[in-house]
């Protein structure tokens, strides 16, 4: 079942399946290969599981020098092939096509070096994002960016989507936290780009590879900027008669020349949904929560917080409560972090993830209730509120085909409000295909063609990652010049 | 030479470009002309501004943002957003002093252009990373736009980043969208003295490793030291350490007493106040430490611990007058002006330590037969390339700049 259209799989690839996996295998012996049926279905979605492919073969080396093996053979036999972390994506980032290749790096996931000198970890891209910074907990410091999937989702993956997190407000995305990457090209070359500098050499490869989605190389290594932990953190959880007060708040503390270090929005629906399943001690009398962290020391902290509730104050707080200890601080971080696991305990739920200006929150969030309720759905808010990143939940009947179309058609709405608003489609789980036919909403025609021009240099025959990010009848896609000249002409320039 | 090409909309400025990519006129591409002698010497056409593309577009300090017309000048920017107590995260340098130039010139799109990042880098990002959006221009004419005003976004190719730092080769930016931080309410700066490079740069990491959010991390030698603004430093006679905490009075007193206390083991640490502090990393913005000579100038990035080894390699060969910034990580050199500069010792050394070399200043003749950037390995040379033809086939816009060929 899909609404979101893939491509026909090639008949020839289909019927060459055989031959291609035993070629395959011979190029990689020690990669593991998946080629029975039942092996391949695991790897037939993500965590957008509305969308399910069964791909041709799913192979999992553990070497650069396989991917790189893997991928020359596929750019010759021009066979697609999709490059996959944990399959933690919620846009379909990783959902394959029934003619391509999944190459999954879960077996690669050694920690080649630690420098706390210079301050940089080099890992391979299948080591989970919870994992490096566990690995060096003991040194006291850690990988900042923490999207709520970090105990599976792959740092790999998230270079691919250029991953956020509940601390992004303060520390930034994945693309302000990575320093280098050991890309394979599809062609099979290897390159390494950036390294343990803080700048690069030349154009901004890595400000191109981060959030490319898989479509430009396969990332095996990257080297990320760690930092020294804050002595200590403490959240203040505050809760509001109204969205509207909460939303509100929100611009005022980040006016106020305060970045604190997160700032989480839970509406009513959501704080229930999290105490009912994680016991943390949320107050169920308000209509939405905040948590404010805070970083520092002791006495910092306390000063930070009475700055925070001087704010607070002028929008009528019901509740302001601070964790007295570390304990505290895991429970209230635990509800937040177990939002979307127990959202999905209760009902499918289809997550989106809209950015917009601040400012504008209050009256955002009054057009999501306005917007769900016309198409007669039940929405949750949960989410980064100190960058304006909304992940309103819908909730409906995945089972139930004209309510997924709904959902989707909800979610659209939604997500066009943002752009409207002044905002974007997506603020950290990338396009996918879940947005890609959406692109058009904040990109021009240019504006699109000067990205899939991009891809063309990187991919010339697009064989990586197919049928996500552009439309499928985006401007250049494939590479088709005719495309390019049709619209790049208005000067009567000659293209060739 | 003909009259300068002065685009008043991004409109103009697509219609120039079309027209010049359709008759294969190069041109030069330039704000202020303040960094006219940086990078490989062009031979052009046409010079276009876009000194006029001026004004601010909206500034929401409520919510950290800024959108500017890429010809305004750096320093209404920044005048902007100090009277709203906000400041630039990334501190962008300025090449003035290095050129003889007077400081506070060049245009708030040639920082982006050009990836302008100061001390504060080393916490708060480069100015890529402070970068939200931009509209631009390409070397087809072609007008576009890319990332926005909002404060995260993941939406298709991040060209955003891709194209900061590319030196006008690549498209003509017309406006420029940047996230803003509050002005800290007070600073101090630790000092060491007479510390050796790589005694100092382990002092550096240590700090940087402490969990104090240092904001600046630099260390010069002696020579370097007696050229700064502030007579009391100037006259020290030693090298010196320094180390930057920023943030609210509280916190910089604790952490200020934390971090001496960590320090003292590399010897007696002194406190400059918060006007010597102002006055001091104003001078690592304006890079007061160089001399205003023609001495050919090398900013080499590379890993902290590895710029002090560098920089030992190459005084083997030569006397040279080094400052590390970003806790060793960027090193500036001044060099004598020997036949090759010093470019063949410098990148051998980085061959092995890893990390990249740019010679800033230099002479016309010198920048001609000596790579200015640092020259890059075949695919990646190759990437180069089909970036430049897709944004700039007929390479007109401030052509071979960066590479011979591009």
């Amino acid at each position: 079942m899909s609404f979101i259209p893939l491509p026909d799989p090639d008949p020839d690839i289909l019927k060459r399946r055989v031959q291609i996996a035993k070629s395959l295998a011979k190029i990689a012996p020690d990669a593991v290969f998946i080629e029975d049926e039942e092996g391949r279905q695991a790897y037939e979605t993500d965590a957008l599981t509305t969308y399910r492919r069964i791909p041709l073969l799913v192979i999992l080396p553990s070497t650069t020098l396989e991917v790189s093996q893997l991928l020359a053979y596929c750019h010759k036999e021009h066979i697609q092939v999709i490059a996959r972390g944990a399959g933690t994506s919620l846009c379909g980032g990783a959902v394959p096509t029934n003619d391509s290749v999944v190459i999954g790096l879960s077996r690669m996931r050694q920690i080649l070096d630690f420098n706390y000198e210079n301050r940089t970890a080099k890992v391979e891209a299948g080591v989970t994002n919870l994992g490096i910074s566990d690995a060096m907990s003991d040194q006291q410091f850690f990988y900042a960016p923490d999207p709520s999937s970090q105990i599976a989702c792959t740092i790999g993956g998230n270079v691919a989507m250029n991953s956020g997190g509940t601390h992004c407000l303060k520390y930034g995305v994945t693309t302000n936290n990575v320093l280098g990457v050991k890309l394979v090209l599809m062609d099979g070359d290897v390159i390494d780009i950036g390294g343990q500098a803080l700048d690069s050499n030349g154009y901004d490869l890595l400000g191109l590879i981060n959030g490319s989605e898989g479509q430009l190389g396969i990332v095996t290594e990257i080297t990320v900027r760690i930092l020294r932990k804050p002595e200590m953190a403490r959240p203040m959880l505050i809760g509001f008669n109204s969205n509207k007060d909460a939303g509100n708040c929100v611009t005022a503390i980040i006016a106020s020349g305060m970045i604190p270090a997160a700032l989480e929005f839970m509406d009513k629906r959501a704080i229930h949904i999290c105490e009912n399943y994680a016991k943390v001690g949320y107050p169920l009398d308000v209509e939405a929560l905040l948590i404010v962290e805070v970083e520092g020391s002791e006495s910092e902290i306390n000063l930070q917080f009475d700055h925070v509730r001087g704010i607070v104050q002028k929008f009528n707080p019901k509740t302001v409560r601070v964790a007295q200890n570390d304990k505290e601080t895991e429970k209230i971080w635990k509800g937040r972090k177990s939002a979307f696991g127990a959202m999905s305990q209760l009902s499918d739920y289809y997550c989106l993830d809209g950015v917009i200006p601040i400012s504008r929150l209050a009256d955002v969030l009054g057009w999501v209730d306005h917007i769900a309720r016309h198409h007669d759905f039940e929405v949750a808010n949960v989410f980064h509120a100190g960058d304006g990143n909304l992940h309103p939940l819908i909730l409906y009947n995945a089972n139930d085909e004209e309510e997924l179309l709904r959902a989707e058609a909800c979610g659209a709405e939604l997500l066009r409000l943002c752009v409207k608003a002044g905002g974007c489609l997506s603020g950290e789980h990338g396009v996918g295909i879940e947005k890609r036919d959406l692109m058009r909403e904040q990109f021009s025609e240019l504006d699109l063609i000067q990205q899939t021009r991009i891809k063309t240099i990187f991919d010339p025959n697009w064989l990586l990652n197919p049928a996500k990010v552009f439309p499928l009848n985006a401007p250049g896609r494939g590479g088709i010049e005719a495309d390019i000249a049709e619209i790049s002409m208005p000067g009567g320039e000659s293209e060739r | 030479m003909s009259e300068l090409l002065l685009p008043r909309d991004h409109k103009d400025l697509s219609d120039i470009i079309t027209s010049a990519s359709h008759d294969k006129t190069r041109l030069e591409v330039i704000g202020e002309n303040s960094k006219q002698y940086i990078g490989r010497p062009m031979r052009v056409d046409r010079t276009l501004s876009t000194r006029q593309l001026s004004g601010i577009n909206f500034y929401s300090p409520e919510e950290l943002v800024i959108s500017v017309r890429a010809g305004t000048s750096l320093s209404m920017v920044e005048h902007t957003l100090r009277h709203e107590e906000q400041q630039l995260a990334f501190e962008p340098i300025d090449y003035g002093h290095l050129f003889g130039f007077k400081t506070g010139q060049g245009t708030i799109g040639s920082v982006v252009a050009c990836n302008l990042s100061g001390p504060r880098r080393i916490r708060s990002g480069a100015a890529r990373d402070s970068l939200l959006g931009i509209h631009g221009v390409n070397g087809r004419g072609e007008y576009f736009q890319n990332g926005g005003r909002v404060m995260k976004n993941v939406t298709g190719y991040d060209l955003t980043k891709g194209l900061s730092g590319s030196w006008g080769t690549l498209c003509v930016f017309s406006e420029v969208i940047l996230k803003v931080i509050p002005r800290f309410e007070t600073s101090v700066t630790l000092v060491l003295q007479g510390l050796d490079d790589r005694l100092a740069i382990n002092a550096l990491c240590d700090a940087m490793k402490s969990p104090y959010e240092v904001t600046g991390a630099v260390h010069l030698q002696k020579k370097p030291v007696s050229l700064l603004t502030d007579p009391k430093i100037s006259t020290l006679g030693t090298s010196l350490t320094a180390i930057r905490l920023e943030n609210f009075e509280t916190a910089v007193r604790y952490r200020s007493t934390k971090l001496r206390t960590q320090l003292s083991c590399y010897g007696d640490v002194l406190e400059f106040g918060e006007q010597q502090t102002n006055n001091f990393w104003q001078d690592m913005q304006h890079l007061k430490f160089l001399t205003q000579s023609r001495a050919p100038v090398w900013r080499v990035s590379t890993a902290p611990q590895n710029g002090p080894i560098l920089v030992a390699e190459i005084e083997r060969v030569v006397p040279v007058s080094a400052v590390y910034d970003w806790s060793g990580g960027l090193v500036w050199l001044e060099v004598p002006a020997t036949s090759d500069v010093s470019a063949s010792d410098i990148r051998r050394s980085l061959a092995h330590l890893g990390g990249h070399a740019t010679l800033i200043r230099a002479d016309r003749e010198v920048r001609t037969r000596t790579e200015v950037f640092h020259p890059i390995p075949g695919a990646i040379g190759k990437i180069t390339r089909g970036i430049k033809n897709s944004f700039d086939p007929h390479h007109i816009l401030n052509p071979e700049r960066m590479y011979a060929g591009l």
